[in-house]
């Protein structure tokens, strides 16, 4: 057992600090109350190799390990959440996807621009009737000579407004089959963004496909196994998405901490007070926890077997301690944490996400149990 | 015993839901989106006298007692708590000062237009180092002649942009400091030297105006002195109380509303092939908040019928405000949680309560404040004096 980051893995780490107190920080109140993607932050994070970051580097990846990658996440999160979400969808969910069944071909004609940041990725799995249900997608894959015809309507596609390539889910002849579709194809059509509260600077959009052909080239994987694509990719991102609640609520505590010492009641700053003391140490304790199951994971991802269900668990715990820290912090804050100027507010309404994006809470109860009762030989249905 | 409430109250919740469903929940969304403190639903709650509802008739009033108050706050925190807040922050803390503590000249002359709404009322205790810690008040009140002077200012008033009649507690005795030395004055708010500074940009309740004001030699005439002089502390404690307790009501209406809601989309939205109201993790949740909700209730119209019955209750107002905001989240947390993207989504009234709930927890002395106050007089009744 070693508990410690490597040298290289702390020095990624201060290079991500530099970068994200630098580029992000000082932009991340303006984009949340504009509701702005970061283009400019992408921009620059291209430049550093974040985009690529766990892509080799024969596709101009970073080749950064998944540890260093949740660092990554983690330290965006910390500053603004929108970027890490935003950067994990790009990363995990699409890049990985095709890095890890794509053929030699895909990777090739890919990964190298969005590594490059020249086209940004969007995940478009759920339906307005499908979230977490593979079996009631509604969307179509139909085989038509060379080419696969696309009929659907797809929701909260997240990157969906800034995307150059959609990693689409459809039903085809044989089970659910994932495609890779330019933003310009034809009979794809970007619509609503959903006003959301909060990660307001990630675009959810949801997405159109009338008469949309892509070649039978741009299918990834075998036909009819896309839903493991789906939900490799999510477990991927239940990890990232896990690392993003480990930033915010250390940013949350840190703030709150620093307040504490400032604001005086009763004569004494309220960092004196055993109930301010309780709850930034709760708050802290829950952190630690959290910081040990999310590098974990990360290392599992890195051992190359199975995580799936250490996945479950992380994005469980990581998004319950990130709703509950932030809820906390933003209290002994008081008023100052209600207004929105200052950052407690924006953390506290980005946080709220994650016991829904990537699969709602509920849902990995019911993953984390399935695993349990399966060694008893029941099978659960969610 | 006798659970039920009045044919009067009974009629009387009927006439506030009808008003809360026409003339509130249509512009609810539009007045959080647009900052915009909605004056023509205050205008006409005042004209149908719910302003008043619980200031006797004589002064304008309708009446109806703090139960009546409770439910007006119940059904108005049911649609918008915007519009609870600006209701709240007007009859519960503004006018109520003046009730409570007004010579008969000043409920004439300040006390009527408020119950009928035709003036709006704020209540400015809080400063930027005084907010649950009242006692650390820096606004001075120096006597001149018969005239008070005020100098300093305060943070985070509720109406404080555009009350027309503003409560301001001011020391007078330094010496003293707050049993004793702090005074409570009825300040108009176009006499020279009152100014708004800034309207604060708020997470949630955005359809009220939170206003940082500043008096500058702000001459006061010395009839204005609210109650005795050096006992403004005492008279705004008991202000407090009465509105503390209608928080838990309007955290009441919020609940339920988020109940109302869960309830009805989880029977509609299906997943994995059964709706969500078939699942039991749903079912706990629904389950759970009925009975917090129930519980809210029960407290909620003990407290208003004891105050009505004049007994003692700031501690158990206390446990109204602290109880009924965290219920209230809670709820509308379950709420967003059920509808999932939904209830993430500015579309649904969802996300605005959401926003809107967590103030409950902070404003009106925070829930920490609260425990403090359940605390120290559980523990008075021990013979324990406690420090905060």
């Amino acid at each position: 057992m070693d508990f410690t980051f490597s040298e290289e893995q702390e020095m990624f780490r201060s290079m991500f600090r530099d970068f994200s107190a630098k580029e992000v920080a000082p932009k991340a109140e303006e984009i949340d109350h504009q509701e702005k993607p970061p283009l400019d932050i992408l921009r620059k994070a291209a430049s550093q190799g974040f985009l690529g970051a766990t892509l080799p580097e024969d596709y101009v990846g970073a080749a950064l390990d998944y540890v260093s990658y949740a660092l990554l996440i983690e330290t965006l999160a910390h500053d603004c959440m929108s970027v890490a979400v935003t950067l994990a969808t790009h990363v995990s969910l699409v890049a990985m996807s095709i890095l890890e069944t794509g053929t030699e071909a895909q990777k090739e004609e890919w990964l190298p621009p969005l590594a490059a940041g020249e086209m940004i990725g969007a995940f478009a799995l759920t339906e307005p009737d499908a979230g977490s249900d593979a079996a009631a997608l509604q969307a179509r894959a139909t085989p038509d000579g060379d080419e696969v015809v696309l009929e659907g309507v797809k929701t909260w596609v997240a990157n969906g407004g800034i995307a150059g390539l959609f990693l689409v889910f459809a039903q085809g002849p044989q089970g659910v089959e994932a495609f890779l579709v330019p933003q310009d194809t034809p009979g794809l059509t970007v619509g609503y963004r959903e006003p959301t509260l909060g990660l307001r600077s990630v675009p959810f959009n949801t997405i159109y496909l009338e008469g949309c052909r892509v070649p039978v080239a741009n299918r990834l994987g075998e036909p009819g196994k896309g839903w493991v694509i789906a939900q490799r990719a999510q477990d991927r991102m239940a990890v990232a998405l896990a690392a993003a609640g480990l930033g915010v609520a250390r940013a949350a505590v840190e703030v709150a901490a620093q307040f504490a010492t400032e604001r005086v009641q009763f004569g004494v700053p309220i960092a004196q007070k055993q109930a301010i003391q309780s709850y930034v140490a709760e708050a802290h304790v829950e952190v630690e926890a959290l910081r040990y199951l999310v590098y974990h994971a990360a290392w599992l991802v890195d051992q190359g077997g199975e995580f799936s269900f250490d996945a479950s668990v992380v994005k469980n715990f990581g998004a319950r301690v990130a709703r509950s820290v932030t809820n906390r912090m933003l209290q002994v804050l008081g008023g100052y944490g209600y207004m929105e100027d200052y950052p407690m507010a924006r953390k506290y309404r980005d946080a709220r996400a994650l016991g829904i994006i990537g699969g709602p809470t509920e849902l990995y109860h019911v993953r984390v149990a399935q695993r349990i009762f399966s060694e008893w030989n029941v099978e659960i249905t969610p | 015993m006798d659970f039920t409430f009045s044919p009067e109250h009974v009629a009387l919740r009927r006439m506030i839901r009808e008003f809360a469903e026409t003339e509130v929940a249509p512009i609810a969304a539009e007045i959080d989106r647009e900052h915009k403190v909605p004056h023509d639903v205050l205008h006409k709650l005042g004209q149908i006298g719910l302003l008043g509802v619980c200031f006797p008739q004589e002064y304008g009033g309708m009446g109806a007692g703090e139960a009546g108050y409770c439910i007006l706050m119940e059904e108005l925190g049911r649609v918008c708590t915007s519009t609870a807040t600006n209701v709240g922050a007007h009859i519960g803390i503004g006018a109520m000062a003046i009730h409570l503590d007004g010579s008969e000249e000043q409920k004439r002359k300040y006390l009527v237009p408020l119950a009928r709404g035709e003036k709006m009322a704020a209540f400015g205790l809080t400063e930027s180092n005084a907010g649950s810690d009242a006692a650390n008040i820096r606004t001075r009140a120096v006597r001149e002649g018969d005239s008070w002077i005020l100098d300093g200012g305060k943070v985070y008033i509720t109406n404080g942009g555009y009350a027309h009649v503003i409560t301001v507690m001011a020391v007078t005795d330094p010496a003293l400091g707050a049993r004793g030395g702090v005074t409570a004055f009825i300040v108009e708010t176009d006499w020279p030297g009152f100014k708004v500074a800034r309207e604060e940009d708020k997470m949630g309740i955005r359809g009220t105006s939170t206003a940082e004001l500043v008096f500058e030699e702000l001459r006061v005439p010395h009839e204005n002195v609210l109650g005795k002089v050096g006992e403004g502390f005492v008279a705004f404690m008991r202000s407090l109380d009465m509105g503390r307790l209608t928080l838990g009501a309007a955290g009441l209406g919020g609940a339920q509303a988020a109940l109302e809601w869960s309830v009805r989309w989880a029977k509609t939205r299906k997943q994995f092939g059964t709706e969500l109201a078939n699942k039991q993790s749903v079912q706990w949740m629904i389950a759970n908040l009925a009975t917090e909700i129930e519980a809210l209730r029960s407290l909620v119209y003990r407290v208003a019928w004891m105050v009505d019955a004049h007994q003692p209750f700031t501690q158990l107002a206390a446990m109204c405000k602290m109880y009924g905001s965290e219920v209230g989240s809670r709820a509308i947390d379950v709420a967003l949680q059920i509808h999932g993207g939904l209830g993430y989504t500015r579309d649904f009234p969802i996300e605005r309560a959401f926003r809107d709930a967590r103030i409950a927890e902070i404003f009106e002395g925070t829930n920490e404040i609260q425990r403090i106050v359940i605390a120290s007089n559980i523990f008075r009744d021990y013979g324990v004096r406690i420090r905060p």
